[in-house]
């Protein structure tokens, strides 16, 4: 293993000089980072851990917070297990790392188990020899079981670098810290000189906003799904970010438009990044898809577009998977395919959806994500989730369930969603192929959300 | 509403949608003629299945395809026939 020639999380946090009044808050407990650097989650059983290949797997999310800080640069490899991975999942998970050390708080067995906790218990601090930690990340795959990708301290924080680091900054995430995203707002609260408030899967969406309220939070990241969740609640003035952040679906421009109405002191991007590519890019001029001039120019992020699907190169990617796996990460220039379908309209690249998640009717191709942008367009709609419908005639078609906002008047309910139905349509049939359009539309009161944060699409 | 007017208000809606000029709904008229292409008739069956709870090309694989208004009509009543024989009591 080669030596650290990037100081760790914990060297960079004790360099910076104010981490008494940092803190991470979860739904039930807080730890400021001073504490954390003068002790240890891990009841000082570190140094056991030292180029150990550790399984993270807590049910706190902030336990996992601060065994990340105490466990980079010490571990050789450290997997991170997400919130919803599955039992049955989880000894190939940890045979497929190579996993000789578990660090959690729910007594897992294993090989060597180290109890992680919320109770910082004061240690002498001691001269470790700091190492580059392989960073594993699972990726939220539906089918055929999750991805094991690796990064390092390099790849995960090459985009924090460099950024102008303000020092009152609270982020507040609606992502677990044990996914990229979130974990990508960990980082930056952690090396970025802020605090952060964490989510909670147990906390409804009215409480999380009330306690991100009450905590202060500056900026706010989560995917579209979320924020369309945010603008439903009756807390979503209870908090009043300066900086919103869309990032892992589509941000349409329904919900970017509804997000600067609704929080017009905030600055809105939204963000291009996967476990596999990285932090990809930013876009902050208020507008859905990204300029075309951004492929092809020359800057730390080389980006192409192949076969319609976006790639990307750059510092930020993943370094690999895990054992090889099937397939190579990048192509011979380096580009990872990110599956992200693109289309060029006029000066704009505007994403089409997923190229996996494709609905074929009668042959031809429907992204649903490229539908459901259209939809949301209606002024009454909250967000939607365009599915395939099985049909006896064409294979399948395009369907599509529609959250409304507000309550419809229930004195003439029926005939009311039957107009809006027929505006959507009709929105529908103006900006999209015949094929695209809805065979049938259904008014539904919410829409479920997978554990990443993203419309749950059970696809075939 | 009888079966034979839920089809005839669904086509004529499916219809109105598009600007192309369509022949008079009669029995003998003859599907793919009618002004509904098989993206049509799809979105039509699909439609129907909302409002009468059944597709009746899905539940009868080996039946052959309706060629005309007049049989893809007859298809759905002896659907809704079927379903009338099948839910008598058993008493």
């Amino acid at each position: 293993m080669p030596s650290n020639c990037l100081p760790s999380i914990r060297d960079q946090l004790c360099k910076a000089s104010d981490s008494s009044g940092r803190f991470l808050w979860s739904a039930a407990a807080s730890v400021s980072l001073g504490d954390l650097l003068r002790g240890s989650s891990l009841g000082g059983r570190l140094p056991g851990l030292l180029g150990r290949s550790v399984l993270l797997a807590t049910q706190d999310q902030l336990a996992a917070a601060l065994a990340l800080v105490e466990l980079d640069g010490v571990a050789a490899r450290l997997i991170i297990c997400p919130p919803d991975l599955p039992a049955e999942h989880l000894h190939s998970v940890m045979a497929r790392g190579g996993v000789d050390a578990v660090v959690s708080d729910q007594g897992l067995g294993g090989p060597l188990c180290v109890t992680c906790s919320l109770t910082i218990t004061p240690v002498k601090s001691e001269q470790v020899e700091r190492r580059l930690t392989e960073w594993v990340l699972l990726t939220s795959g539906t089918t055929g079981g999750s991805k094991m990708l690796i990064h390092d301290l390099r790849s995960l924080t090459a985009a924090i670098d460099g950024l102008n680091l303000e020092t009152d900054v609270v982020w507040g995430t609606f992502y677990d810290i044990r996914r990229f995203g979130g974990l990508q707002i960990l980082l930056r609260a952690l090396l970025g000189r802020g605090s952060l408030v964490l989510s909670s899967a147990a906390e409804s969406v009215g409480d999380h906003l009330l306690r991100l309220g009450a905590l202060g939070a500056t900026h706010i990241s989560g995917t579209p799904s979320h924020w369309r969740r945010v603008l439903m609640s009756p807390q979503a003035r209870a908090i009043a970010p300066r900086y919103i952040r869309l990032s892992g679906e589509i941000a349409d421009q329904a919900i970017l438009n509804s997000l600067h109405s609704f929080y017009p002191q905030a600055a809105i991007a939204h963000a291009f990044a996967s476990t596999e590519a990285g932090l990809g890019f930013e876009v902050n001029d208020g507008l859905e898809g990204f300029p075309a001039s951004m492929v092809s120019a020359r800057g730390k992020v080389a980006i192409k577009i192949e076969d319609n699907s976006l790639r990307i190169r750059s510092a930020r990617t993943a370094l690999r998977y895990v054992d090889g796996e099937d397939q190579a990460l990048a192509d011979k220039e380096g580009f990872v395919d990110t599956g992200d379908i693109v289309e060029l309209r006029g000066d704009r690249y505007y994403f089409l959806g997923r190229r996996n998640g494709v609905i074929n009717v009668g042959g031809l191709k429907v992204y649903p994500e490229e539908v459901e942008g259209v939809i949301n367009r209606h002024p009454a709609v909250q967000m939607s989730m365009v599915r395939s419908r099985r049909n006896s005639i064409t294979g399948s078609l395009v369907s599509a369930d529609v959250v409304l906002k507000g309550e419809p008047d229930l004195s003439s309910a029926n005939n009311q969603i039957a107009d809006l139905k027929r505006e959507i349509l009709q929105i529908c049939r103006e900006s999209l192929a015949a094929h695209k359009v809805p065979a049938s539309i259904r008014c539904v009161s919410v829409l479920e959300l997978a554990a990443a944060g993203k419309l749950a699409r059970h696809r075939a | 509403m009888s079966v034979r007017a839920d089809v005839i208000s669904q086509i004529l809606q499916i219809r109105g949608n598009t600007k192309k000029e369509s022949p008079p709904l009669t029995d003998d008229l003859v599907l793919v003629d009618s002004g509904l292409d098989s993206l049509a008739i799809a979105i039509l069956v699909t439609r129907l299945e909302d409002t009468l709870g059944f597709d009746p090309f899905a539940e009868f694989d080996d039946a052959s395809p309706p060629v005309t208004l007049g049989d893809f009509i007859q298809c759905y009543e002896n659907a809704v026939k079927l379903s009338a024989v099948d839910s008598r009591p058993t008493v």
